[in-house]
């Protein structure tokens, strides 16, 4: 089966096929990453060029370290800073960088959108949306999904809850469409002022107590609190947030049996994650880094078109 | 030349309940009789019209000129030029451009540069408060004194209670209106589209649509204390329109306008993230744009205005959605896009014609919208027959954010006349 699509730039545009196809390519890729020479030649003479306009460490660096473990040439271009108005010029940039011919670009930008606008503009290279503004951040989602697969088994009817800032999360927007296309059951959860409107329209259950929401959950993914919404008016202080919207042991202990935590990262300790659950023996959350690497590998040579087998 | 025998057209004149087949002499640009004669008295020149609509002059509450300031988007002779290809003979020009027209001087210019193009009829609003700040009171009697229609802070809404009623009464001693764009500044944020399913889906911050009923509701409430003129600009919420119908049972001064992009498009079209999309207040959803249509059916709407907001690339395709600016030019699709609220038979013609003269008119006191004897000569001559497929490329605004290219429409404007005087032909419009 060969992916058909020409770019990865949300979840929304992938069937469940698609979905299962990168998963599969990335459970036959993953053991690359744990051989002594960490490097197989799928993607010799590819360039890949890393646009990263919003500061990441994590992903851009899960990012370079899977093309360059597939022989990829990667360059990676940054403009720092959270401000948005440095991405004014952004149409301008790629033009530029497009020039140079790169074979896949994996861009993040803080605008909602931006990368598929790009994307419509620059056909003759494969985008992989590294996040984009609060609208999607696919191969989080994918990875995450490859993580709960690896744990469970499956994902198909599992009751999945998504907890925190769902309102500014892509995180949160990529996984609701994913886990949906593959059957679960996802409820989102957090204070009123961090939910968006209408949000059981994307086919969810929603609920602002926590302890509702992880009752019987099989899956809890934990989303990052950022300190910029207490300017937001969206909570009061950062210990009240800890203490009504916090993941603590207590919770897990009336969800089901064996669930799973997991985190895109950075954890704010103490936060929106108690350390013994962080650290606890149902934290998936480096599982979820090791797995990110082997999603963007099957990202990068799924949409390289690149027909030989990895040996 | 300002004399004209028109002939051959259905005159549609809702001012005077007219909707009959008869010629039109004008005199010295003045209606000077109706006549069922065919010939034209002597020495007046025949414009045949086909069997097209002769209406009263179209006019269009408002519209942005970016003139002076900006004129690289937009300016007075390019823009008047739009509304002339639109089929509009009256404009009125909002405050916003740069410096803000909120003292005599600017409006003066603005009139002077008017009057240089000879051609559609300039009425500029003045600002409500210096430099749209929201905070003193602009020179509202000296604008009123050079001739502005009315005084407005439109783009923004002006969030302090006690400003807003002092200006509603100062602005009374004079007889101007307050026009008013009605978004709670708090509320909608830095929401760039509708708060709703959509906005969550695509991970956009919302304006929700209580950040325009809730002024909508104040201003009304401040109009019912100072016995102000309220004319409310660009509707688009449900609640705000629902709230328009119940201030006018209750006998309150206010007149309310809509947009062709609110009755014609809802939030669903950001979906591809086109800043061309993009306006405050902003589109909304299907039942906002169900309840504005029957607010034009049932006569709570008194105007279809265009919020003619010319951008460049610059300003929208170069940007983010987030930091593109809002806004989208209307004044050269307006007339065939709402034309089709007649052919979905949701308005009659006499209807369409009425909220483009004698309601607009009505609103802001200006001395048009009808074509008695005696009255100004202009006239907008349209052809429902004609269709036409709207063509961003070929407009007369120096802009191109127009959310409607590409589409197919009929009521193409076959004339515009200001004051006898044939402002703009169609091309190829006396075919046969």
């Amino acid at each position: 089966m060969a992916f058909t699509k020409h770019h990865l730039l949300r979840i929304a545009d992938l069937t469940s096929r698609d979905i299962e196809l990168i998963l599969s390519t990335a459970r036959s890729l993953k053991g690359i990453s744990f051989r002594s020479v960490k490097k197989v030649p799928a993607l010799r003479g590819k360039t890949v060029l890393n646009c990263f306009f919003e500061s990441s460490t994590r992903t851009r660096t899960s990012f370079e370290i899977a093309a360059k473990r597939l022989s990829a040439d990667t360059i990676n271009f940054s403009s720092g800073g959270s401000s948005m108005s440095k991405g004014e010029s952004v149409l301008d940039t790629i033009r530029n960088l497009n020039a140079m011919q790169p074979d896949i670009v994996v861009m993040r930008h803080q605008s909602s959108g931006l990368i598929g606008r790009i994307a419509a503009q620059v056909p003759q290279c494969h985008f992989i949306n590294a996040g984009d503004g609060m609208h999607e951040h696919p191969t989080q989602a994918l990875l995450d999904a490859m993580t709960i697969q690896e744990a469970k088994g499956k994902i198909r009817g599992l009751r999945v809850v998504i907890l925190g800032d769902v309102t500014h999360s892509r995180v949160a927007r990529s996984n609701i469409l994913l886990l949906r296309k593959l059957g679960a059951h996802v409820r989102v959860a957090g204070p009123s002022t961090l939910l968006p409107p209408e949000v059981d329209a994307l086919g969810v259950t929603h609920t602002t107590s926590v302890a509702a929401a992880t009752e019987g959950a099989d899956v809890v993914m934990v989303l990052r609190i950022q300190q910029e919404r207490l300017g937001e008016f969206a909570f009061p202080s950062v210990r009240e947030y800890a203490r009504y919207y916090g993941l603590s042991a207590q919770h897990l202990e009336r969800a089901a049996p064996h669930v799973v935590v997991l985190h895109p990262g950075p954890v704010n300790r103490g936060v929106e994650l108690s350390p013994d659950v962080a650290d606890g023996s149902s934290s998936l959350i480096l599982d979820q880094v090791e797995n990110g690497i082997a999603v963007r590998m099957a990202s990068l040579y799924l949409l390289s078109g690149v027909r030989e087998p990895v040996q | 030349m300002s004399d004209l025998f028109l002939t051959n057209g259905l005159v549609i004149d809702p001012a005077r309940d007219v909707r009959e087949k008869i010629n039109c002499v004008i005199r010295r640009g003045r209606v000077a009789e109706w006549t069922k004669a065919k010939q034209p008295p002597t020495g007046v020149p025949v414009l045949d019209v086909d069997g097209a609509v002769v209406a009263p002059g179209f006019i269009d509450l408002h519209v942005h000129f970016r003139d002076p300031g900006e004129e690289y988007k937009e300016d007075i002779a390019s823009g008047l030029a739009a509304a002339a290809a639109g089929g509009f003979t009256s404009v009125v020009c909002m405050a916003n451009t740069k410096p803000v027209n909120d003292c005599a001087a600017v409006t003066r210019y603005m009139r002077h540069a008017a009057q240089m193009v000879d051609g559609v009829r300039l009425y500029p609003v003045g600002a409500m408060t210096r430099g749209l700040a929201g905070e003193a009171l602009a020179d509202i009697g000296d604008l009123a004194a050079e001739g502005v229609v009315g005084i407005s802070d439109d783009g923004k809404t002006v969030a302090n209670t006690l400003i807003m009623r002092r200006a509603m009464e100062y602005a009374s001693d004079f007889q101007l209106p307050v026009i008013v764009h009605c978004e709670d500044p708090h509320l909608a944020g830095e929401g760039v589209m509708h708060e709703g399913a959509v906005s969550t889906r695509l991970g956009l911050r919302g304006r929700p649509s209580a950040s325009e009923y809730l002024i909508v509701e104040r201003d009304i409430t401040l109009a019912q204390l100072t016995n102000a003129r309220l004319h409310v600009q660009h509707v688009s919420a449900r609640e705000a329109v629902e709230a328009v119908r119940r201030a006018k049972a209750a006998k309150v001064g206010v007149t309310v306008e809509v947009t062709p992009h609110h009755l014609f498009l809802t939030d669903e079209t950001l979906a591809d993230f086109d800043p061309n999309y993009k306006m405050y207040p902003p589109l909304r959803t299907e039942a906002d744009q169900t309840a504005l249509r029957r607010a034009l059916k049932d006569g709570t709407i008194d105007a279809i205005a265009t919020d003619h907001a010319p951008h460049s690339t610059l300003e929208k395709e170069e940007r983010p959605i987030e930091l593109a600016a809002a806004g989208v030019i209307g004044l050269e699709t307006a007339v065939p896009v709402s034309y089709r609220l007649v052919e979905e038979r949701l308005i009659s013609l006499s209807r369409f014609v009425d909220l483009l003269t004698r309601g607009p008119a009505a609103a802001l006191r200006l001395p048009h919208g009808r074509l008695a004897v005696g009255d100004t000569a202009d006239v907008t001559v349209f052809d429902p027959r004609q269709q036409l497929q709207i063509d961003a490329t070929q407009f007369r605004s120096k802009s191109r954010n127009c959310p409607f290219h590409g589409w197919i429409c009929h009521g193409k404007v076959l004339f515009t006349i200001v004051g006898g005087r044939i402002c703009y032909e169609a091309r190829m419009a006396r075919s046969g």
